[in-house]
């Protein structure tokens, strides 16, 4: 069972009757794949390290940017131009030993990604691009894997978790993504840096009552943030019965790229 | 009519009713094109648009895409 170690350092999560012994378990047994280490995936990566989830999966191709450190607060300065994934993994190992970081150094595309999803429980998208947003979605709609869906901008911020089949999906809301020049992204339109540690860390929350079986998810239910005026809501999204994945009648079957906004977020800093 | 529109009562003179397409116009909401729109908790399509009206009563929530998270 645990070590005399793994009693101390999970001490305050097994006093909750929530988790307790049982569930710290189930915390060290679980597998979250986190894609994107940057603003959002940062906090999601150490908090799922600190709480001792057993196997955590990292996607990401970019490597570290001075510009990314004001919010990517996994990466430190001497990290500047190594992969985001070894960066992180390196961060996350030292917090914790009984943490497995499996690095993916690539983006995720419709050829890779299914590959990639299924040794998953659950999955966070913590991208910045519409490319990879709706890719993670029709991913896991269509492996049937629950996942957090998450983004920020400027001072903004929504989240929402999708359990397929039984809740709205990320295409409910949004059936199409953007063209490309119309959306500004954080690397056109700057972000708070405080921002991403906010919905990140909601996030990995997803995550950890997901692997619990603990309380509710936030699911048909669309959480913004807004920083500036320090106000969360909440918007009710039912199942979109037109919509293009889940809906009554699918008109997409299998993983696509949308090409259309490949290169939303393609500056990287 | 008035409207709850994003959670905030909202009231437009002189109109009994609107279609999405006029209403979006009239509150100058931004990215007309791409927002997405939930009347009384359902999401439209973007089609419905011009048909859909709203009247006093309603709630309306403008959902917008929010792209970034890594770089
Ligand atoms: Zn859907």
């Amino acid at each position: 069972m645990f070590t005399e170690e793994q009693i101390n350092r999970y001490s305050r999560h097994i006093l909750l009757k929530e988790v307790g012994g049982k569930g710290q378990k189930k915390l060290l047994d679980g597998r979250v794949l986190v894609i994107g280490a940057g603003g959002l995936g940062s906090p999601i990566a150490l908090y799922l390290a600190a709480a001792g989830v057993g196997t955590i999966g990292l996607a990401d191709a970019d490597e570290v940017d001075l510009s990314n450190l004001q919010r990517q607060v996994i990466h430190f300065t001497p990290d500047v131009g190594k992969p985001k994934v070894l960066s992180a993994k390196e961060k996350m190992e030292a917090m914790n030993p009984d943490v497995t970081v499996r690095p993916y150094q690539t983006w995720v595309t419709a050829d890779n990604i299914a590959d990639i999803v299924k040794d998953y429980d659950f999955v966070i998208d913590g991208t910045d691009n519409f490319a990879a947003k709706f890719l993670i979605n029709d991913a896991c709609v269509l492996a049937n894997k629950p996942y957090s869906h998450g983004g920020i901008l400027q001072f903004d911020g929504q989240t929402m978790t999708v359990v397929p089949g039984e809740s709205a999906c990320y295409r409910c809301i949004f059936p199409e993504p953007p063209p490309q020049e119309v959306i500004p992204t954080c690397s056109q339109a700057g972000v708070i840096g405080v921002l991403p540690g906010v919905l990140g860390t909601i996030q990995a929350t997803e995550a950890i009552k997901f692997l619990l079986g603990a309380g509710e998810l936030l699911t048909g239910r669309l959480l913004t943030y807004n920083a500036l005026r320090m106000r969360f809501r909440e918007i009710a999204i039912k199942k979109n019965a037109k919509c293009p994945i889940c809906g009554e009648s699918p008109t997409i079957t299998e993983l696509r790229d949308e090409v259309n906004a490949m290169n939303v977020c393609d500056l990287e800093h | 009519m008035q409207l709850t529109v994003n959670g905030k009562q909202t009231s437009i003179a002189d109109q009994e009713t609107l279609s999405v397409t006029s209403l979006l116009e009239t509150l100058q909401v931004s990215q007309r094109e791409y927002v997405t729109v939930e009347l009384n908790g359902e999401i439209l399509d973007r089609a419905d648009f011009d048909g859909a009206t709203v009247k006093s009563g309603d709630a309306v929530e403008f959902l917008y895409f929010m792209g970034g998270g890594a770089a």
